[in-house]
């Protein structure tokens, strides 16, 4: 017990000694963070608080710091524009996610049956991924343009009646950037998943030829609930891209025909910069950004703070 | 020889199932592959092919003088000089946004990984938090706090704006290398007497080289193909490339010349796929880095 | 009762051939088990009779059928791997039932076979766990039990003890070896680099070493009458001691010399016919020195002791160099003793200096 308690009376009355002496050590880690800290307290909290607290007020060219309540987020509600925007925010993001999935998903199995030239297939499949969103919208718009693109084309392989007009249709439109998106995301899926099911245990695929499952079958049953990181990974790409959808819808159809591919992100920056309403574009601002915590949120919840209550 | 005595190889016959497999990935390479062809095909016709021919052909007269026009004399609003100012602007935004990106990404990366300070780690939970924000909840203010200094709409903004949403992928990208590297390399260095500045310098940059080609793939394809920024930052004389893309799309009075437009297109796509080509498995390896957001 | 023999065959990776005509027999529920260093072949040959790899030339017979173009599953075989390749989120019920549900077996078929497997390997109370719930040694007791279920004549294992920590190790070996003995006709064929496993376990072990079989025997044949210098190295623990040397003729019959070491060879029996100075290695087992008061090789001095428990190996050298020796484990002698050696020329082997094979 003697020779327990001397260490211990030691360390104690070292202590402040060496606190003092690791702070000092640490000093230049604290200060080559702090430019860092500035910009999370200013940009990423400051900024933030200061959208919502506009999307409160009467503002509209410039900022006012009034208090009008919740009149701002009535009139959100009310307005088609964002009502559009919204609806197709949801057919974008349902459709652009599921199918760069399962497409993705596709295409790495199918890469991954031994084929000859799989890289040259990669390559192709991945590389719109590189290009921007705006060189994508141009180059579908063009494809995909009634008088001299499909459309086109196929009439004059002699369907005369052929028709696909989706890019100038009123209901359609929202799904020509869907194939956009699509064409440029999928790629991803599919990279990422490949690389997750390289990392498959061969001698599982042995088990199951032993077993005699049909690969089909070990895809959907064995191999695919292995892949769930790696889809979780991909959906959460994916759903930022489709936060993000701004260049994409601007480029190809700039919102219309009409209003038809109206997007939150697009509404926002139309009404804080060129229509002069600061008010509704901080309270849309404000929307996305609850709907973006409220998606987020239990897949935090799930990865990070549910694990710490549960022994390892 | 059908009745012979199972014996060495086993006889592979092209199954219906082998044939499926490849129809479906050349169908999909098809698919993947037409923007791009009918981008390169359009770019070299002249008008009238376009008008009268099939999108998917050949040009019979070949022509570059889109290319050129593209480069040089396309209107982009008000003024004609082609999608060339665009470029260099690109150019001149790129450059110092990707160094001083990866510098500070690095940094960061460093002193969270290795070394304890206090606070640090509610720091870089808000700055993950933040990279799935959406943009336009910082926009507005950001441009009154730009306004007010007096940098606003200068090639500077524009630049200090990439760095600031460059943050959190780089500093979770380093930070998560350098979480990766053995620990006692570090304590290594700190019974050596390295300082803070020293061990990053001597030990840690040293050994950085991929993680950095990594974070430098990401941040030039990534800033090269901004335009939400460019367009809101940067101001008239800076426009970035893809901004200038767009105004020659739309901005075109009288009758629109494909031609151009596609050639433009392919110029602004230039960069991002050069870097795609080079850089091959790396660019899946960068995606998929900068992927691991948590 | 299956019977299994792989007849000539050669196995063709990109540019490189193995095994160029290998052929090998097995017999009708026979322990048989495959034992070499890392790359010597022994897993792809495993892999081969699986028919989970193709060969290029030769047959493989199974149960008196010729199954070199059958697929896995028709070759009548269960297999057993290294990292158990248990089916993550299928429960061990689902995990043991897949493979018969795909052939379509019926229900209560599959549900009494289930039953039977999880009874025979003790793991009924973890029929619905998961396999990342079980620990190292219950997903190899699964893994067994996936196999058990499919009713095969022949069982095969690669290396299936190697991720589990030794006394894991030798609880699961001898459940296997009482597993053969219960199952009575199954014939299983073993895949280790592990030479206790090799001993305790097999019939007959086929030592091999770069992608060539070395020898086939019996455990103590391949202990006792090691046919190689590779084999005689392999296979003991401590490893066999060898004595580079000469065989001379001094009438009375072939006599070693290695230095002052001399050995008369009457008691060993030559499997060729040895000329008198020939290069030889004598190949003598640690426990096969005996030490001695009056010894056939005196002066050596202990250099270090190494005791074991049951044994105890004592490290002495002489002028020639140095032997192990392993003697009881209450023996008392200490670093710089002297001491005799005594060996019986019945016990060592001799192999040829150049080729390495037994004289």
């Amino acid at each position: 017990m003697a020779i327990v308690s001397i260490p211990t009376a030691v360390a104690t009355s070292e202590r402040p000694v060496k606190n003092r002496r690791i702070n000092r050590t640490r000093l230049p880690a604290a200060l080559a963070l702090l430019p860092t800290a500035l910009i999370v307290l200013v940009v990423y909290i400051g900024c933030m608080l200061w959208t919502v607290r506009l999307s409160f007020t009467s503002s509209t060219l410039l900022p006012k710091l009034d208090w009008v309540g919740f009149a701002q987020y009535s009139r959100l509600f009310m307005n088609d524009r964002f009502l559009v925007s919204a609806e197709n925010i949801l057919i974008f993001g349902v459709l652009f996610i599921s199918g760069c999935l399962i497409l993705g998903f596709m295409l790495a199995v199918f890469i991954d049956q031994n084929v000859r030239a799989e890289g040259v297939f990669r390559t192709i499949f991945l590389y719109p991924y590189a290009m921007s969103f705006v060189v994508t919208g141009v180059a579908w718009q063009w494809f995909l343009n009634p008088g001299l693109g499909l459309q086109k084309l196929v009439r004059d392989m002699g369907f005369e009646n052929f028709t696909f007009d989706w890019l100038v249709n009123q209901q359609m439109a929202i799904y020509t950037i869907v194939i956009a998106g699509l064409w440029h995301g999928a790629g991803l899926t599919m990279a990422i998943l490949l690389a997750g099911l390289r990392g498959v245990d061969s001698e599982l695929w042995k088990a199951a030829r032993i077993d005699g499952i049909p690969t089909w079958r070990v895809y959907l049953s064995i191999v695919l609930p292995l892949l769930r990181p790696m889809v979780v990974t991909a959906t959460v790409l994916l759903a930022t891209g489709v936060v993000k959808l701004y260049d994409l819808v601007v480029a190809m159809t700039l919102g219309g025909p009409g209003i038809a591919t109206e997007v939150p992100a697009k509404f926002v920056m139309d009404h804080l910069f060129e229509r002069n309403n600061i008010a509704l574009g901080t309270a849309a601002a404000t929307v996305m950004l609850i709907t973006v915590v409220a998606i987020l949120a239990p897949w935090i919840y799930a990865k990070y703070v549910r694990p710490q209550g549960r022994p390892a | 020889m059908s009745t012979a005595i199972p014996q060495g190889r086993r006889p592979r016959h092209l199954t219906i199932g082998r044939i499926g497999v490849y129809a479906f990935l050349i169908t999909a390479a098809l698919f993947f592959m037409l923007p791009l062809w009918i981008m390169l095909v359009t770019s070299l016709k002249p008008m009238d092919e376009i008008r009268l021919g099939n999108i998917l052909a050949l040009p019979v007269n070949l022509t570059f003088e889109a290319w050129t026009k593209a480069w040089s004399s396309a209107c982009t609003g008000l003024e004609c000089n082609g999608i060339s100012v665009g470029f260099w602007n690109s150019v001149r935004i790129l450059i110092p946004s990707v160094i001083l990106s990866i510098t500070a990404g690095a940094i960061n990366g460093y002193a969270l990984s290795l070394w304890r300070v206090r606070g640090a780690n509610v720091i870089f939970g808000i700055l993950l938090l933040g990279a799935f924000i959406p943009y336009q909840v910082f926009l507005y203010p950001l441009v009154r706090i730009f306004s007010t200094t007096g940098i606003y709409n200068s090639l500077l903004c524009i630049i200090i704006v990439h760095v600031i949403f460059g943050l959190p992928t780089m500093t979770l990208l380093f930070r998560n290398y350098y979480a990766g590297l053995p620990i006692e390399l570090f304590k290594a260095a700190r019974i050596d007497g390295g300082g803070f500045w020293t061990i990053f310098f001597r030990v840690m940059l040293p050994m950085s080289t991929p993680i950095i080609v990594v974070a430098a793939i990401l941040q030039v394809t990534g800033i090269w193909n901004d335009f939400i920024f460019g367009l809101t930052f940067a101001g008239r004389e800076n426009l970035p490339m893809t901004v200038q893309l767009n105004n020659i799309v739309h901005s075109t009075q009288g009758e629109r010349a494909y031609n151009v437009d596609m050639a433009a297109t392919m110029l602004a796509a230039l960069v991002p796929l050069v870097v795609y080509f080079v850089s091959g498995r790396w660019f899946v390896r960068g995606i998929a880095a900068g992927a691991v957001k948590g | 009762m299956s019977t299994v023999s792989v007849r000539d065959i050669t196995v063709a990776f990109e540019a490189v051939r193995v095994f160029n005509g290998l052929s090998l027999d097995f017999e009708a529920g026979e322990f048989i088990v495959l034992l070499g260093p890392s790359g010597c072949g022994k897993s792809t040959l495993l892999n081969a009779i699986a028919g989970l790899l193709d060969i290029s030339e030769g047959q493989i017979w199974i149960g008196g059928q010729n199954v070199t173009w059958e697929e896995p599953k028709d070759r009548g075989i269960a297999m057993v791997f290294q990292s158990y390749a248990l089916y993550p989120r299928m429960s061990v019920r689902e995990n043991m039932s897949f493979g018969l549900k795909m052939a379509k077996t019926p229900k209560p078929e599959i549900e009494k076979r289930v039953k039977q497997a999880a009874e025979l390997l003790q793991i009924t109370h973890l029929l619905d766990r998961r396999p990342d719930q079980l620990s190292g040694g219950q997903r190899q007791r699964v893994a067994i039990g996936r196999a058990l279920v499919r009713d095969a004549a022949v069982f095969l294992f690669d290396e299936p003890l190697s991720n589990l920590d030794a006394q894991l190790r030798n609880e699961l070996r001898v459940e296997i070896k009482r597993l053969h003995a219960r199952l009575g006709k199954t014939t299983m064929i073993y895949v280790t680099h592990d030479q206790i496993e090799a001993m305790t376990l097999a019939d007959r072990i086929v030592v091999m070493k770069d992608q060539m079989i070395q020898q086939v025997g019996s455990p103590a044949e391949i202990y006792h009458r090691p046919a190689n210098m590779f084999v005689a190295g392999f296979v003991g623990s401590p490893q066999m001691n060898f004595i580079k040397g000469r065989l001379e003729d001094t009438g009375s019959g072939p006599i070693f010399v290695s230095g002052q070491r001399r050995l008369p060879l009457h008691g060993y029996t030559f499997t060729g016919s040895p000329s008198p100075g020939q290069e030889v290695v004598l190949g003598v087992r640690p426990e096969h020195l005996k030490i001695v008061e009056l010894g056939a090789w005196p002066g050596f001095s202990v250099d270090i002791i190494e005791p074991m428990g049951a044994d105890t190996v004592i490290w002495c050298s002489d002028r020639e160099g140095s032997l192990q020796v392993r003697t009881s484990g209450d023996i008392r002698l200490s670093a710089g003793d002297h001491l005799n050696l005594g060996i019986d020329a019945a016990q060592i082997s001799l192999f040829d200096a150049e080729s390495g094979q037994r004289l």
